[in-house]
C-alpha cells in the first residue's frame, strides 16, 4: 500500500517550518511547542498523531492528575493487602490464601450516547481487557447505566441499545453479571453515562504487569486485526498534510466483537500459565500508541516497533491510523526469544492471530519504522506518562449557596397512614426504585456457576476458591443528587454506600475503585465539584482504611452548558472467608425480629421522597459520619459470620420505608413494624423515620434465640439499635402498625409495572 | 464413569457442566472441538455457550467441528449425549435432532429460573426422574426458540419424545415463544437429549435454584451402568 | 475476480421476530404503506476468475449445507454478479 509522502524522521528534522494540523488533533499551542521541545525538531504527522491522542484529556488526565494525587497518599494499613496500585492496568488486592483480586470500573460514556449498542459492549470489552492484562480470569462484571428522564424519548432510543450491548458482551464472554445500578436523572440526558466494572482472580505469583524489558525481548501483537475503528480525528492528518483525494471518512464507533474476546481469554490463560510471557498490554483508548509507549516506559529500556508487520483488516490505512486505531479484541505482550515458539503454538491452538510487530532495546526511545524508514523516535515517558499536566481554576459554583438555602423543610409531607402509604408506593414505583428485572434479566448471571448473590440483592457476590469458599463482595453506588449539594460530602457518601453494600452481605471491605463522571473541566465550578470529590474520597479511603486501587475519569459529560450532576461512582471490595456465609437482603424465615441499627434525624435533602414528591434538589445531603459506618460494618459482617441474622438490608434512597418494602419483596414475606419506640428515642415522627435518608443505618432480621448474641454486638461498639418489628410469613403485607398495611400484591404490582410499560411493548 | 464435555471456541458452561457431572458422582472428561476422538467415554455433554459466537446460526459452524465427525456416528449407535442449550442448537444442526432454534419472540436475552415438566422420563438422562414431575432449573438464551414443522412436531408428540414442556402459568406464555412450549426433546432412540434451558445450573445449594439439575446427570451415570 | 450473491430467508411459515419488529417501527418513522417486513441474509462469495456455472453450482450446494438451515430457511436465490454490480444468472430449483 502507498503512504503518499510518508513523513519519516529525517523529513522532520529537515523541514522544521512545515505547518501541522496540531490545534485540529485537539493539542493547545504550548503542547505542539513543548513537543518541538522535547524531540529537538518538529515532531513526524505520526508522532504528532501519537502525541495528540496521548496527551488528549482521556488518556493524560492532565485535568484531573493533580487532584488524583491524593489517592495514593495512603496509609501502612492501607497498602498492606495492596499488591498492585494506581498506575497498572487495574489495582490487585490479597484476599487471602494466596489467592488475589484485580477489580475496576471504567466508563464508555461518549461512544455510548452515540452509537448504543457498541458503546456499552465496547465498554464491558475494554474493562475486561484491562482484568486480563493483569494476568487474571475475569469472574464478574456489573454495570452502573445513568439515563435521561424514563419517558424521554432519547431515553427510549439509548436505553435498550445500551442494555442490549453490555448483556450481549458480557453474556458471550460468560461472565455473569452480579450487579450495578439503573439511575434516571433528567440532568443525563444528553449524556448518559455507561460505567462498567470487571473483576477477576489469579494467584498471587500470577500477577502480570504492563512492562518491557529484557533487551531482545520480542514484542507480540495478537488478537484481532487492526482496522480503522474509532480513530475519528485522526484522519485529519490524512487529508490535511497530504493528497487532496486522501481516505475516505473513517468511522469514529468501536465494534465489538464478544467471541474474539472470548477466545483472547482463553488464549491469554493459557499464555499465563505456560510463563511465557513477561509483560502485557491491552489496547485499548489511543490502541497501539498506547500500548507502545506505556510498555517502554514502564520497562528498562527502549523499544523498536515495524508498524508494517502489524496484522490490517485495511490495507488502506495510513501510519497515523494504525498507530490510532481503537479496533477491539487486541493484546499486547512482551516475550523472551526462547518461549516465542511455545507463545505462537498456544495461539495457534486458540487460532489466534499473533505476530511479532518489535522488540525491546537497549536504547531510550521508542521508534517506530515503516518499510525500513523510521517514522516515530520519542522519548516513550514523555508520550505515556509526562504529559501536560493542568491546574485549572476552580471556583465554588455561584448557585450553590441559594441551592443549599432552598432547603426541603417546607415541603408538604404525608398527613397520615394513608398518605404514608401513598408516598411509598410512589417511591417503589417510581424509576429509580422501581423493579429493573427488565434490564436484569437480560443478563446471564449463573455462568461459571460462581454466583453466590447478585443483584437485587445489595452486593454482588462471587466465590473464588470452590474448595473453600472464599470469595469477594462488591457493590457500586452514587447518589448524584446528594453530591450536586455537596460534592465532598456526595463522595464520601458513595464510599458510605458501597462499604455498607458490601458489609451487609458479611464481607470485610477491602479496597475501592472509582469512576469520577463530571462535566467540562473548563467550567471552574465544575473542576471545584471534581476536587472537592477527589478529596472526600481520598479522606474517606484514609478513615475507613481502604486504599484507592485504580479508576477512572470521564470529564466533558455535558451538553451546552448544563453539566451533568457530579457522579463520583465508588466501587467497594469486600473479602469473605466463605461465601456460603453471604447474608441475603431479604428475609424469608419466619420467626425473626427486625431491628434497625442506627439512629435516624430530619435529613430529606436530596433524598428519593423530595424527588418523586415534589421534584425538589435542594438543602445539604445527610450528614456523613465515617466511624459510625465502620462500626456499622463491623457488627454487619460479625453478625454475618456468626450467622445471627437471616437478612441485612442498608438504608439508602427512600430510607426506611423503602428498605422494608425491598427487604419483604425479595421472597414476598412481609413484616408487623412498629415505629413507636424509635419516634420516641429519636425524636422524630413516623414520616421522618420512614422516609428520611439519614446515613449510617441498615436493618437485619434476627432469629429470635439469637437476639441477645446479636444486641450484644450492638452494644459492645456502642451503636445504636432497636426492635422495630418481626417478620410475618402469613399476612402477605407490610403492615406499619398504626399506619397502614400495604398488602405485597399490591406493592408488587406498582414496584415491577413501571419499565415494562415503557420497554416491553415495543 | 467418564462424561466427556466438550469445548468449543465460545462455549461458557463447559466448566460448570463438568462441576455438574463431578457433584453428581461421575469423572468429566475435556474433550477438545479439533480432536476428532472421544476418548472412550461413556456419555458426552455438549455444553451452553456462544461457540463460534452464534456466527451464521448459533451452533451452524460447531457442527462441522473434527469432535462432531467423532459425536455423530457414535450418538447414531447409542453413546448417550446431553445438548444443553448452545448444544442443543449443535445437535439440530448436525441434525441428530429434528428441528431449530430462532431468536426469543421478546427479542432480548432472558435469564430467569424456569419451571419445566418432565414428559419422558424414559430417556438416558431422565430415568432418575418421575414422569411427569416440575423441576426448576435455569434458563438463559438469546435464541431458544425452538421451531419445527407441524410433520416434525406431530411426530416427536405421537412418538412421546418431548423430553421437556416449560410450565406455562393460566393464560401466560413460554418465555421464548417455543412452539408447544417444548423446552426438550430426544431422539428416537432415547440416547440423545437436547433442551434449552441449563441443568448444570441447578446442582449446587446457593449457586442456582434447587438441586434438580442434579438427576440428568445421575440418571445417565445409572443408565450407564446398566448397559 | 467475481462473486456469487446468495440470498437466504426464513420459511414463510417461521415467526420472524426481527422482521416484525421492523415493520413496527417504520411507521413510527412515516412509512405506512408497508404491511410485512422479512429479514433474510445475503452472502458474497468471491472466486478468483469467472463465474461459471461449476461455481455457481458450488454455491448452491455451499448455500444449501451451510449457509442456510433447510429446516427453518430456503435458499431464495444465487446469482453472479458482474463487475458494475449487476445480478444475473441460474435461480436454483424451488
Amino acid at each position: 500500500m502507498t503512504q503518499g509522502a510518508l513523513d519519516t524522521v529525517a523529513a522532520a528534522a529537515s523541514s522544521p517550518e512545515v505547518e501541522q494540523p496540531w490545534a485540529d488533533l485537539g493539542l493547545k499551542s504550548d503542547e505542539y511547542d513543548r513537543i518541538r521541545e522535547i524531540l529537538g525538531r518538529r515532531p513526524t504527522s505520526a508522532e504528532l498523531a501519537m502525541y495528540s491522542v496521548m496527551w488528549s484529556e482521556h488518556c493524560s488526565y492532565k485535568s484531573s492528575k493533580v487532584h488524583l494525587a491524593q489517592f495514593s497518599d495512603s496509609t501502612e494499613a492501607m497498602k498492606e493487602k495492596l499488591l498492585v496500585g494506581i498506575g497498572e492496568n487495574a489495582g490487585v488486592v490479597d484476599i487471602g490464601d494466596g489467592w488475589a483480586v484485580t477489580f475496576k470500573v471504567e466508563s464508555h460514556n461518549h461512544p455510548s450516547y452515540v452509537e448504543p449498542y457498541q458503546g456499552a459492549a465496547t465498554g464491558v470489552g475494554g474493562i475486561v481487557r484491562d482484568i486480563m492484562s493483569m494476568g487474571a480470569r475475569p469472574i464478574a462484571v456489573m454495570d452502573a447505566l445513568r439515563f435521561g428522564a424514563l419517558d424521554h424519548p432519547d431515553t427510549l432510543r439509548v436505553l435498550p441499545g445500551i442494555v442490549a450491548g453490555v448483556g450481549g458482551y458480557g453474556n458471550c464472554l460468560g461472565l455473569p453479571n452480579i450487579g450495578g445500578e439503573v439511575v434516571f436523572d433528567s440532568c443525563y440526558q444528553g449524556n448518559p453515562l455507561v460505567n462498567a466494572l470487571s473483576v477477576g482472580k489469579m494467584r498471587i505469583e500470577d500477577i502480570h504487569l504492563a512492562k518491557a524489558s529484557g533487551v531482545g525481548n520480542k514484542v507480540v501483537l495478537f488478537g484481532a486485526k487492526t482496522g480503522g475503528d474509532g480513530i475519528g480525528g485522526v484522519s485529519v492528518l490524512a487529508s490535511e498534510t497530504f493528497d487532496a483525494d486522501g481516505p475516505a471518512k473513517r468511522p469514529a464507533v468501536q465494534v465489538g466483537d464478544p467471541f474474539a474476546e472470548k477466545v483472547l481469554i482463553e488464549c491469554c490463560l493459557d499464555l499465563y500459565a505456560a510463563h511465557v510471557v513477561d509483560g502485557i498490554q491491552d489496547l485499548g483508548g489511543a490502541g497501539l500508541s498506547c500500548a507502545t509507549s506505556e510498555l517502554a516506559s514502564n520497562g528498562d529500556g527502549g523499544m523498536r516497533v515495524w508498524l508494517d508487520r502489524v496484522p490490517l483488516r485495511d490495507a488502506s490505512l495510513r501510519v497515523e491510523e494504525i498507530l490510532m486505531s481503537e479496533s477491539q479484541e487486541r493484546m499486547m505482550a512482551v516475550v523472551e526469544p526462547g518461549r516465542l515458539e511455545e507463545f505462537m503454538a498456544i495461539a495457534k491452538r486458540w487460532d489466534v492471530e499473533a505476530t511479532v510487530v518489535g522488540e525491546v532495546t537497549d536504547g531510550k526511545n521508542l521508534e517506530v519504522f515503516w518499510a525500513g524508514e523510521l517514522v516515530v523516535d520519542v522519548p516513550p515517558r514523555s508520550v505515556a506518562h509526562d504529559g501536560p499536566v493542568y491546574n485549572r481554576p476552580m471556583q465554588r459554583p455561584a448557585y450553590l449557596d441559594a441551592l443549599q438555602a432552598n432547603v426541603p423543610d417546607g415541603l408538604a409531607r404525608p398527613a397520615d397512614g394513608e398518605g404514608l402509604k401513598a408516598a411509598l408506593l410512589a417511591l417503589m414505583a417510581s424509576p429509580n426504585l422501581c423493579d429493573k428485572s427488565w434490564i436484569t434479566n437480560q443478563y446471564d448471571r449463573y455462568v461459571m456457576g460462581n454466583t453466590a448473590l447478585a443483584t437485587p440483592d445489595d452486593s454482588g457476590v462471587v466465590r473464588v476458591d470452590e474448595e473453600t469458599g472464599r470469595g469477594v463482595a462488591i457493590s457500586t453506588d452514587c447518589n448524584s443528587r446528594y453530591a450536586k449539594l455537596d460534592p465532598y460530602a456526595g463522595a464520601q457518601l458513595a464510599l458510605a454506600e458501597a462499604y455498607r453494600n458490601v458489609s451487609t452481605a458479611g464481607a470485610v471491605p477491602l479496597a475501592i475503585s472509582d469512576c469520577l463522571n463530571f462535566g467540562s473541566p473548563e467550567d471552574p465550578g465544575v473542576m471545584w465539584q471534581f476536587a472537592e470529590a477527589v478529596r472526600g474520597i481520598a479522606e474517606g479511603c484514609r478513615t475507613l482504611g481502604i486504599p484507592v486501587t485504580g479508576g477512572n475519569v470521564s470529564l466533558y459529560n455535558q451538553t451546552g452548558e448544563e453539566a451533568i450532576h457530579p457522579t463520583p461512582v465508588v466501587a467497594v471490595l469486600g473479602v469473605m472467608d466463605d461465601v456460603a456465609r453471604r447474608t441475603r437482603s431479604g428475609w424469608k424465615e419466619p420467626d425473626q425480629v427486625i431491628y434497625l441499627l442506627g439512629t435516624t434525624a430530619d435529613e430529606f435533602g436530596g433524598s428519593a421522597w423530595t424527588q418523586v414528591a415534589h421534584d425538589h434538589l435542594g438543602g445539604l445531603p445527610p450528614r456523613v459520619d465515617l466511624d459510625r459506618e465502620r462500626r456499622l460494618g463491623e457488627i454487619l459482617v460479625d453478625a454475618s459470620r456468626d450467622g445471627l441474622v437471616g437478612a441485612a438490608h442498608d438504608l439508602s434512597e427512600g430510607g426506611l420505608a423503602v428498605a422494608l418494602a425491598e427487604a419483604s419483596l425479595r421472597n414476598g414475606v412481609g413484616a408487623r413494624i412498629l415505629l413507636d419506640e424509635v419516634c420516641e428515642r429519636d425524636g422524630v415522627d413516623a414520616f421522618t423515620l420512614l422516609f428520611s435518608e439519614t446515613a449510617g443505618r441498615a436493618i437485619v432480621a434476627v432469629p429470635g434465640d439469637e437476639q441477645v448474641r446479636f444486641t450484644d454486638l450492638c452494644v459492645a461498639r456502642g451503636f445504636a439499635h432497636a426492635r422495630i418489628g418481626v417478620v410475618d410469613d402469613e399476612g402477605g403485607a407490610l403492615d406499619v402498625q398504626g399506619q397502614f398495611t400495604l398488602p405485597l400484591a399490591e406493592l408488587r404490582t406498582a414496584h415491577t409495572a413501571t419499565l415494562p410499560a415503557i420497554f416491553a411493548s415495543r | 464413569m467418564r462424561v466427556g464435555v466438550v469445548t468449543f471456541p465460545g462455549s461458557l458452561d463447559d466448566h460448570d457442566a463438568q462441576r455438574a457431572v463431578r457433584l453428581a458422582g461421575g469423572e468429566p472428561v475435556a474433550l477438545w472441538h479439533g480432536d476428532d476422538s472421544l476418548r472412550d467415554v461413556d456419555a458426552v455433554v455438549l455444553p451452553g455457550g456462544f461457540s463460534y459466537g452464534d456466527y451464521l446460526r448459533a451452533g451452524a459452524i460447531a457442527r462441522f467441528a473434527p469432535v462432531m465427525s467423532a459425536l455423530v456416528p457414535a450418538a447414531k449407535g447409542g453413546l448417550p449425549v446431553l445438548g444443553i442449550c448452545n448444544g442443543f442448537q449443535i445437535l439440530c444442526e448436525s441434525h441428530l435432532l429434528p428441528g431449530a432454534m430462532i431468536q426469543n419472540d421478546h427479542r432480548t436475552f432472558i435469564c430467569r429460573d424456569q419451571r419445566l415438566r418432565v414428559e419422558n422420563a424414559a430417556t438416558a438422562w431422565t430415568s432418575g426422574f418421575e414422569q411427569g414431575a416440575e423441576i426448576t432449573v435455569v434458563l438463559k438464551n438469546q435464541d431458544g426458540q425452538y421451531v419445527a414443522d407441524r410433520r416434525t412436531l406431530h411426530q416427536l408428540e405421537g412418538e412421546g419424545r418431548v423430553v421437556f414442556r416449560y410450565v406455562v402459568e393460566e393464560g401466560g406464555r413460554n418465555p421464548n415463544g417455543s412452539y408447544r412450549d417444548i423446552a426438550g426433546i430426544t431422539n428416537e432412540r432415547g440416547n440423545v437429549v437436547g433442551l434449552m434451558p441449563h441443568p448444570e445450573h441447578a446442582v449446587e445449594e446457593g449457586y442456582g435454584p434447587s438441586l434438580d439439575g442434579l438427576t440428568f446427570f445421575r440418571s445417565v451415570l445409572s443408565s450407564v451402568v446398566n448397559a | 475476480m467475481g462473486n456469487v450473491v446468495v440470498d437466504v430467508m426464513l420459511k414463510s411459515e417461521i415467526l420472524d421476530p426481527q422482521g416484525q419488529a421492523v415493520a413496527f417501527a417504520l411507521p413510527r418513522l412515516g412509512f405506512h404503506q408497508f404491511t410485512d417486513v422479512r429479514q433474510g441474509k445475503r452472502f458474497v462469495l468471491t472466486v478468483e476468475g469467472e463465474v461459471t456455472d461449476e461455481v455457481l453450482a458450488a454455491a448452491r450446494e455451499a448455500a444449501e449445507t451451510m449457509l442456510s438451515n433447510p429446516v427453518i430457511e430456503d435458499v431464495v436465490s444465487v446469482r453472479a454478479q458482474s463487475r458494475t454490480g449487476h445480478l444475473n444468472g441460474v435461480e436454483p430449483q424451488a
